[in-house]
C-alpha cells in the first residue's frame, strides 16, 4: 500500500508533503515514515496518510469561460487606471 | 563496575557489534526500499550501542573501544552464536531479529536496575532505542507468524540463544577477518 507523508517542521507550522512510501500496513508505514522523515530531528510531527484516503480533484470545468472568477480574468490595474482618468477629468471639469 | 558486570557488558557489546554487522549485510538488498532504510538504521543503532558499551568497559580496563572491538582474536569474542550466522534469508533474519530483541529486552531490564549509575543510565538510553527495534521486530512477527518458513526459522534459531558464548561458529572467524581487515592492514598506533 502507498502512503503519503506530510511533515511539520516546527510546532504550529502547516504540514507540507514530504514524499511517499510503500508499506504493508499502517504500523509499517508509521515506522518507515519515522526512519525516512524524522530520524534526523527534521520534523516536529508527521501525517501518515494512505493514498487511498486522499480525494484528488483535478477537473475544473469552465465551459462558459467565466474568466471573471479568476484573478487573471479581472484586471484591477486596468480598472483603476480608467477610474483615475475619469476622476481626473471630472476634477478638471469642475475647476474650470 | 565489578568483574562480572564488565563481562556481561562485553557480552552485550559483542552481540550488538556482530549483529550490527550481520544486519548491515542487508543494506542495498532488503526486500523493499523502505525496509532497507529501516533495517540499515537498526544495524547502525546496534553498532552505536556496541560502541557506547565498549567505551564504558574500556574506561574501566584502561583500553579503548576500538581495541576491544577489533583487536581481540575471534575466539575471544563473547557473543552468542545466534548473532554470528550469515543469514541472507529474510525469514531467518527476521526470526533472529525477533528472538534477539526479546532476549535483549530482558537483559537490558536487569542492567537498568544496576547500582552502578553509569551502567543503569546507559542501559536506559540503549533501551529507549531498542524499543523501536522491538516494535519493528513485533510488526514483522505479526506479519509472518503463520508462515511455515518463518516458524521453522524460529525453531531452528531459538536454541542458539542458549548455546553458550565460549564456542563460536566458523562464520564468526570469517566475519572477523572482514571486519578487522582495514585496521590490521595499518601499522599499530595508526591514528584514524
Amino acid at each position: 500500500m502507498i502512503y503519503e507523508i506530510f511533515r511539520q517542521e516546527r510546532k504550529g507550522q502547516p504540514f507540507h508533503h514530504a514524499g511517499s512510501l510503500e508499506a504493508a500496513n499502517h504500523d509499517f508505514a508509521e515506522q518507515y515514515a519515522k526512519e525516512f522523515y524524522g530520524r534526523r530531528g527534521e520534523s516536529e510531527a508527521l501525517w501518515v496518510v494512505p493514498r487511498e484516503a486522499i480525494i484528488e480533484v483535478d477537473e475544473f470545468v469552465d465551459e462558459l469561460k467565466r474568466n471573471y472568477h479568476r484573478v487573471d480574468g479581472y484586471s484591477l490595474k486596468e480598472k483603476l487606471r480608467r477610474a483615475r482618468e475619469r476622476v481626473g477629468s471630472a476634477l478638471v471639469a469642475r475647476d474650470r | 563496575m565489578n568483574e562480572s558486570e564488565a563481562r556481561s557488558l562485553l557480552e552485550i557489546a559483542d552481540d550488538e557489534l556482530i549483529l550490527g554487522w550481520r544486519d548491515s549485510e542487508w543494506t542495498g538488498i532488503a526486500p523493499l526500499l523502505e525496509e532497507d532504510v529501516a533495517f540499515s538504521s537498526i544495524a547502525q543503532n546496534e553498532i552505536g550501542h556496541a560502541r557506547a558499551l565498549y567505551e564504558l568497559v574500556a574506561g574501566e580496563q584502561g583500553t579503548t573501544a576500538d581495541e576491544l572491538a577489533f583487536d581481540r582474536a575471534p575466539e575471544e569474542y563473547r557473543c552468542t552464536r545466534l548473532v554470528e550466522l550469515r543469514l541472507l534469508d529474510w525469514e531467518k533474519t527476521i526470526a533472529r531479529h525477533y528472538l534477539y530483541e526479546q532476549a535483549d529486552a530482558a537483559r537490558l531490564e536487569q542492567l537498568k536496575q544496576s547500582d552502578d549509575a553509569e551502567i543503569a543510565g546507559l542501559a536506559a538510553k540503549i533501551d529507549r532505542e531498542e524499543a523501536y527495534h522491538r516494535m519493528h521486530a513485533q510488526m514483522w512477527f505479526d506479519r509472518l507468524k503463520d508462515e511455515p518458513r518463518f516458524t521453522a526459522a524460529l525453531d531452528e534459531l531459538r536454541p542458539l540463544l542458549d548455546a553458550g558464548r565460549d564456542e563460536h561458529s566458523p562464520e564468526l572467524a570469517e566475519l572477523w577477518v572482514e571486519m578487522t581487515m582495514v585496521r590490521r592492514s595499518q601499522p599499530a598506533g595508526t591514528a584514524w
